[in-house]
């Protein structure tokens, strides 16, 4: 069996990044969307509407629980009703964002969660209205936290990435996979760890940066 | 220009009338509507009560609280923590709802207000806090100008009023600054540029000075007297430090358990406290018997020889202008003050002396009637009370 040219680590690569780009972006804006419910609607809060909060929290622990790998196959009719088909990389950016949306909820609601009350309140007192808050207050007193956020949940889609692979969806983690553990090219997949090492090393070192530049706190 | 039209003319921005080109900051001191108004309470309590729930019952936050701030003035409200203080200051813009009672600024109940209207109210109520709540993630200029901003106001406006605002406090330099790089005096002054932002009628202040230093607690405290007689602002401040009160305040409330147990003119309540609250939060503050002294007196000297030990005391109601040395003197050549002082609260001298004086002259002295007074609590010397507390007996 002959190595892969190197069109083909290239095509992976493209191939990851186009998955976890897209998903990334969709997961995140929607996961921020929800994070800040979850956030405005829990008792004493903006919005307080406990019973609501309760069961989107629910929601969001059920999600979270289910494995990735069986959410794939789960989501499998979502994803040829929306993608309209089951297999490529496009098929795998619909399990993809789904896993990470109540993920990246989470991370975000926790950063959501450390603002000041105090901030809020003095808002409250200078005229804001509630939406003002969330747009002036909440999100911009959270950002360093929300973009920290973003840094772990594409790191972790990375690696998700791996196993969309099954459904035939390329990537370097699906090229590890065929070449270095179904034919035994150990190089092969040593290659592409080091490739996935220098990617994630990159993403962090970026998230960081951005991350502290956007802290005014110290 | 008036502050009430300066305001009805921020608010018609919203409503998009143009604005005047930037009215000015600062009103001539006495001028047009707190004359005009003076002598009607500005803020009317009525009745207030507050209940919370907690692991241990109900808690009584505020029992049936009734007082009135006249316009123009400084307002202290003084408590132990939890008395109720901070819960008091928040019913008077709406962050805190009284289950029953009522408050009203300007005979308007803010209890019967909707959103909207509690938004508008709120632009006329500036409130400052302990710990300054400033946004962290934006700078001086954009934390001052937020109250504009969201009122719907035109950049170059917000820009032109943020920039007279920080000249009002001394921070223009530190206008492009993020909170985090100024000193805690510094973020006072940023809250204080943006509580004014909205040229409001009220200010809040929460316990403003009590993370501060001293030095900065001076400068903070007469700035804030500084522009409250500029502005014509009524100012409501709460803390747990009657030296702020006696620096800045013309009336004061004493809270305890929530309950109003004393209040009135601040000269006064130093002068002669009547609630054993008052009292303790007034020890700090009075020259109490030094702890050698006490560890030395005794209740009777037996015909021993000794000094007596007495605690004039002025309250600034019959000699506001201060005790006449001349009066002191009749206590004799060889009185001897050793411990005391006075203040001067709101143009009235008040304080405490404690003089000792040999019991020989003591005695001869009360035979002449030169103390003028029959028993020890009588005025005397131009003091207001006059107290024996003890004896020292001499040294043998």
């Amino acid at each position: 069996m002959s190595l892969p040219a190197l069109s083909k680590y290239v095509q992976a690569f493209f191939e990851t990044l186009l998955m976890v780009g897209t998903s990334a972006l969709i997961a995140i804006s929607f996961g921020l969307l929800l994070a800040v419910v979850l956030t405005i609607t829990a008792k004493n809060n903006l919005y307080p509407k406990p019973r609501f909060h309760r069961g989107l929290s629910a929601t969001v622990n059920v999600f979270r629980a289910v494995p990735f790998i069986i959410m794939l196959v789960a989501l499998l009719p979502v994803t040829r009703f929306l993608v309209g088909t089951t297999l490529g990389t496009w098929a795998a950016v619909v399990p993809l964002t789904v896993n990470l949306i109540p993920f990246y909820a989470r991370i975000a609601q926790v950063s959501l969660n450390e603002v000041d009350p105090g901030l809020i309140e003095a808002a409250r007192a200078m005229g804001c209205r509630r939406w003002h808050i969330v747009r002036h207050v909440l999100l911009p007193e959270a950002l360093p936290g929300i973009v920290g956020g973003m840094t772990v949940s594409v790191i972790a889609m990375i690696n998700a990435s791996a196993m969309a692979g099954a459904v035939g969806a390329g990537g370097l983690g699906d090229l590890a996979i065929r070449y270095g553990y179904e034919r035994y090219e150990t190089r092969v997949m040593f290659e592409v760890i080091v490739i996935l090492i220098a990617l994630v090393s990159i993403i962090q070192l970026f998230g960081e940066r951005l991350s502290r530049r956007l802290d005014h706190k110290h | 220009m008036n502050s009430v039209l300066n305001i009805a003319a921020l608010v018609g921005v919203e409503a998009s009338l143009p604005p005047p080109p930037s009215p000015p900051l600062v009103k001539p001191a006495g001028a047009g509507f707190v004359s005009a108004a003076a002598g009607r309470p500005h803020l009317v309590f009525e009745r207030v009560s507050r209940q919370y729930a907690s692991p241990a019952g109900p808690v009584h936050a505020l029992r049936e609280v009734s007082f009135t701030v006249a316009r123009g003035e400084i307002f202290g409200i003084i408590g132990r923590s939890g008395a109720g203080k901070s819960t008091l200051l928040r019913t008077i813009n709406a962050l805190e709802t009284p289950d029953t009672g009522t408050v009203a600024i300007n005979n308007v109940n803010v209890g019967s207000l909707d959103e909207d209207a509690l938004v508008g109210l709120r632009r006329r109520v500036g409130m400052i806090f302990q710990h300054f709540n400033l946004l962290s993630a934006k700078t001086v200029r954009d934390n001052v100008g937020l109250p504009l901003r969201v009122a719907g106001i035109a950049p170059e406006q917000i820009r032109a009023r943020v920039d007279a605002l920080l000249d009002l406090v001394g921070l223009r330099d530190k206008a492009d600054v993020y909170p985090a790089k100024l000193s805690g005096g510094q973020k006072q002054r940023v809250g204080i540029a943006r509580a004014l932002v909205h040229e409001p009628e009220v200010l809040l202040c929460d316990e403003a000075t009590s993370a501060l230093d001293p030095e900065s607690t001076q400068a903070i405290l007469a700035l804030l007297r500084d522009i409250s007689s500029k502005m014509g602002l009524t100012v409501v401040l709460i803390t747990h430090d009657m030296a702020v009160i006696r620096e800045i305040c013309d009336r004061v409330l004493v809270l305890d358990h929530g309950r109003v147990v004393e209040q009135g003119e601040v000269w006064r309540v130093f002068g002669d406290p009547q609630a054993q609250a008052t009292r303790a939060l007034l020890r700090p503050l009075q020259h109490g018997l030094p702890a050698d002294l006490a560890a030395q007196l005794v209740d009777d000297l037996h015909d021993s020889p000794g000094d007596v030990l007495l605690s004039l005391r002025f309250n600034g109601a019959a000699h506001p202008q201060g005790v006449s040395l001349q009066q002191l003197a009749l206590l004799g050549p060889d009185a001897t003050l050793i411990h005391g002082g006075l203040d001067r609260i709101r143009g009235h001298a008040q304080g405490n002396l404690l003089v000792s004086l040999p019991v020989a002259s003591w005695q001869a002295g009360k035979a002449r009637g030169v103390f003028g007074f029959g028993n020890s609590k009588d005025a005397c010397n131009g003091a207001d009370f006059i107290e024996v507390l003890g004896y020292v007996p001499a040294r043998t």
